[in-house]
């Protein structure tokens, strides 16, 4: 289908370019003859005139003049090709036999050549492949060069391509603006279609319009509703980002809002956990680059259940060793997991070097999608969506399974939990294996966007409990919201007060809204929480 | 008065007393060749334990005796090394590498051209001094005040003291602040006069640190044995109860923690001059942690413990670091699950456990100061 409407939009152009040679001979003709004045100025003219005419040979002349290939003298203009084969630049026919004595290359001088640049400039306007007329549409707009005036007029008439033809009607108007001798209301047109195009290009445009008030003020109107459209863009770019921090910080703090919910236990080594999920994504990828290098798209896929694996085998390898001698004395656990923590460092250290270690981003997780004024990069995309996705499948966990339903019980009341008859060590120990492997695939998902070293984990231990404090325990909303609030209040913040007197002020934030409700936002109620 | 002065409060001072006059004199009249000889870099290497140990005791007196695990000590510690700081760039006055004889260095490479209105008065030592005390003491009363009238306790406390040092390392990390951004504050020449450098000047601030010592231990050995102590040990053990009881907790907490951000602070001050350096990183979580582990390693709660504790943990690493630097983290957290698990009254406490069972005189009551069970 593609290909048919391709042939078709070419035969089309076809077309209408040889229609136009023979409606426009004249023209063509008496362009060409003025190649064979050996004058500057009249090449110059000869060019304008060949560009325009849109003879089907004016591309073919102009790129012989560009190499030294055309040929003038007594009326004649030959082109030469490579091989040094002669074509007769009016008729097109091939010229049999030696070249005639009397022909000489014309001559070019810097002026001709910026000429010819604009020239060939404007003819790709008319070539068949829509990519290469987008690129010369773009280019024109860039050179608002007057004399591709015609020739753009004729390619907008011509255009069936929408978006080839939004570029061209900006590159019109963008000539229409600053070209001397319009019409004030042509330029007011072009200045609403400029206004429409709404990008910095325009902007720039637009702020430098001088000449009758009328247009300046039309100019300037439009100008500032470009400024307002993009700041729009902006807020929407940074809300944006704080979202895809927010999904960062929801993946580093859902696992720990999990054990510290269940078991009130603040778990230092969380960061950790994230670590070596990141680890195990370098690990996952290494054997596959040297093994079977094929499955690299794949690595993500397989590195997730393994990193939740690594990750929560450990966790609950800690538990048992070390936390559950520490049940009542959160802050003596405090002090042992950040111990753990230290030493989970400096393991890694030395097993696999103290510099970032360089995990690699698959195909189709690079570049980027631009939307309206937005540019969201697919890597992002990519853990906006896992982070949901990790959230939605916790919230299923913990609302539809028996481990899930068990949790929330000890959650609420251990004690009770233990009469019912729920073995509140073993949930505790896989409450904390489930944490610490949410972890574990965090890492994976933040090794695409952040250095693999040993203290990855500690970058992200601090802002972790912010979110969960924030959102309060015991109930994973609270830690949606905590970690979309933070992320987003963060990137707005940053423009104003740039990264760090930003994070200062949420910081501050924080502690003066612990003041105000101690359990953060979304509290369990009731005399549970005091126990 | 006879309660403050109990035989480990004796055998403190006797030690600290002993170490004020035998470093100097084992530094300054030992000759150098013997084997009694105490070389200059050693100097201030002890007198910056006996900073650490003062910064411990502080650290001892609100989580030992009054339960609050803060782990932003280490925010009022380099606020009081800070002002000592700022005290030092102040000296250096036309030395330094620009000339400027107002401007600290850092101010004219950035290009400043006055000095900030916080910078005024800390050429004055005195008010500098006032500083050390006040600037720790004033953000320990409002953040305390904020924090124990609403009644944040336990992990969350802990949790909102580490995020007021982090965002205050932030701060202090921006060149923008006035405090020499990433550099910190260094190259000092002199203090009130005696060049910084010289081993004789270096006697004496070790010698004031082991007099600021004494002074605090003294100071939170009144404290914990005062009536007001006995309340602090109630608020530790039963809050709620304390409450109940008529005390207004927050006030004794907040009059507690104040006083304790103090002690940090005039630790702080002590460990500058004899570092030569001051910068944000002393305001990183992680320190504050560390200085928790020195208490709980020497015995939570027992005054004499922390200093023991910060001394023990403090010499440990120096020999790690230069022996076995890829050792060290593994040391230092296996120490961290060692002592929480296994030795949760510290090296003190275990000690005396012994000490008494081998005396086979079991005491008839628990301690004044004895650990309870469970921390909460």
């Amino acid at each position: 289908m593609m290909i048919l409407r391709d042939s078709l939009r070419a035969l089309l152009v076809l077309l209408a370019l040889s229609w136009a040679s023979v409606a426009m001979a004249g023209p063509y003709e008496d362009a060409l003859q003025k190649f064979t004045t050996d004058s500057y100025a009249d090449t110059d003219t000869a060019i304008v005139g060949v560009a325009s005419s849109g003879n089907p040979q004016a591309l073919a002349v102009v790129e012989a003049l560009r190499d030294g290939r055309l040929l003038a003298g007594a009326g004649r203009v030959v082109i030469r090709d490579a091989s040094g084969a002669m074509t007769d630049a009016a008729t097109g026919q091939a010229i049999a036999g030696a070249a005639p004595a009397d022909l000489k290359p014309v001559r070019v001088n810097n002026r001709v050549r910026r000429a010819i640049e604009a020239a060939l400039g404007s003819m790709t306007l008319m070539s068949p492949d829509a990519g290469k007329r987008l690129d010369a549409a773009r280019a024109v707009f860039r050179s608002k060069d007057a004399a591709a005036l015609p020739i753009l007029d004729q390619a907008l008439a011509q255009e069936k391509d929408a978006t080839v033809k939004t570029i061209l009607e900006e590159a019109r108007a963008a000539i229409l603006l600053s070209a001397p001798d319009i019409s004030s209301a042509d330029r007011i047109a072009a200045i609403g279609v400029l206004k429409a195009r709404g990008n910095q290009d325009a902007l720039a445009l637009l702020s430098s319009v001088t000449g009758a008030p009328e247009v300046v003020e039309a100019a300037q109107a439009a100008a500032a509703g470009i400024r307002s459209r993009l700041e729009l863009w902006n807020a929407l770019q940074n809300v944006w980002y704080g979202i895809s921090l927010g999904s960062v910080l929801l993946l580093a703090a859902i696992g720990l809002a999990i054990t510290f919910g269940t078991m009130g236990v603040i778990n230092m080594a969380h960061g950790e956990m994230v670590m070596i999920g990141a680890y195990t994504t370098f690990v996952v990828q290494e054997i596959i680059r040297t093994q079977m290098p094929g499955l690299f798209g794949a690595s993500l896929f397989i590195a997730l259940p393994l990193a939740f694996v690594v990750a929560g085998g450990i966790g609950i390898l800690i538990e048992r060793t070390v936390i559950r001698f520490l049940y009542g004395r959160p802050l003596e656990t405090l002090l042992a997991t950040w111990g753990l923590s230290l030493m989970l460092q400096q393991a890694v250290r030395s097993i696999f070097g103290p510099t970032n270690r360089e995990v690699g981003t698959p195909a189709w997780m690079s570049g980027a999608l631009e939307l309206g004024g937005l540019s969201l990069t697919y890597n992002r995309i990519a853990i906006v969506i896992f982070a949901f996705g990790v959230f939605a499948a916790l919230l299923l966990v913990m609302r539809y399974t028996s481990l899930g339903l068990f949790v929330r019980a000890v959650t609420q009341n251990r004690r009770m939990a233990g009469s019912m008859g729920i073995r509140t060590n073993r949930i505790d120990a896989l409450a904390f294996g489930l944490g610490s492997g949410v972890a574990g695939i965090a890492g994976v998902a933040l090794s695409q966007i952040d250095n693999v070293s040993p203290n990855l984990g500690q970058g992200y231990i601090i802002d972790s409990f912010m979110v969960v404090v924030f959102g309060g325990v015991g109930n994973l909303w609270g830690t949606l919201v905590g970690a979309m609030t933070l992320g987003i209040a963060n990137k707005l913040l940053e423009p104003y007060a740039g990264a760090v007197l930003g994070k200062i002020v949420l910081l501050i934030a924080i502690i003066l809204f612990i003041q105000r409700r101690p359990r953060g936002l979304f509290a369990l109620k009731g005399r549970a929480v005091e126990a | 008065m006879s309660q403050v002065f109990d035989r480990r409060t004796i055998v403190v001072l006797v030690l600290l007393a002993a170490a004020a006059i035998l470093v100097p004199a084992m530094n300054m009249l030992a000759a150098p060749g013997s084997a009694f000889h105490l070389s200059d870099h050693l100097v201030p290497l002890l007198g910056k334990y006996l900073a650490f140990a003062l910064l411990a005791l502080s650290v001892d007196l609100v989580w030992g005796y009054c339960g609050i695990l803060s782990l932003g000590h280490g925010a009022f510690f380099a606020l009081g090394g800070y002002a000592m700081g700022m005290y030092l760039m102040r000296q250096i006055g036309a030395r330094g590498v620009y000339a400027n004889p107002t401007l600290p260095d850092f101010m004219v490479f950035l290009n400043w051209k006055e000095l900030p209105w916080f910078w005024y008065g800390f050429d004055w030592f005195p008010f500098a001094m006032l500083m050390v005390l006040l600037v720790p003491g004033l953000l320990a009363f409002v953040f305390g005040w904020f924090a124990f009238r609403s009644r944040v306790t336990g992990v969350y406390l802990s949790i909102i003291t580490q995020a007021m040092t982090f965002a205050l390392m932030l701060a202090f990390f921006r060149n923008d602040m006035g405090f020499g951004g990433n550099n910190g504050l260094t190259d000092f020449k002199d203090i009130l006069g005696f060049p910084i450098q010289a081993a004789s000047t270096r006697v004496v601030l070790f010698v004031a640190s082991a007099v600021a010592l004494a002074g605090g231990y003294l100071l939170c050995r009144w404290i914990v044995t005062s009536k007001l102590g006995k309340v602090l040990v109630a608020v530790r053990d039963a809050e709620s109860r304390t409450r109940f009881l008529g005390y207004r907790v927050e006030h004794y907490k907040l009059a507690v923690f104040t006083l304790s951000a103090m002690l940090a602070g005039v630790a702080g001050a002590l460990y500058v001059p004899q570092v030569g350096i001051i910068n944000p990183g002393e305001f990183a979580p992680a320190n504050s942690i560390e200085v928790v582990i020195w208490v709980a390693v020497g015995g939570r709660g027992t005054l004499a413990g922390a200093i023991l504790g910060a001394l023990v943990v403090n010499a440990g690493k120096t020999w790690f670091t230069g022996a076995l630097p890829e050792l060290w983290l593994f040391a230092l957290g296996g120490l961290f699950v060692f002592v929480t698990l296994l030795m949760p009254k510290g090296i003190l406490g275990t000690a005396e456990e012994w000490w008494e069972r081998a005396r086979r005189k079991p005491k008839a009551g628990v301690a004044p100061d004895a650990l309870p069970s469970a921390a909460e």
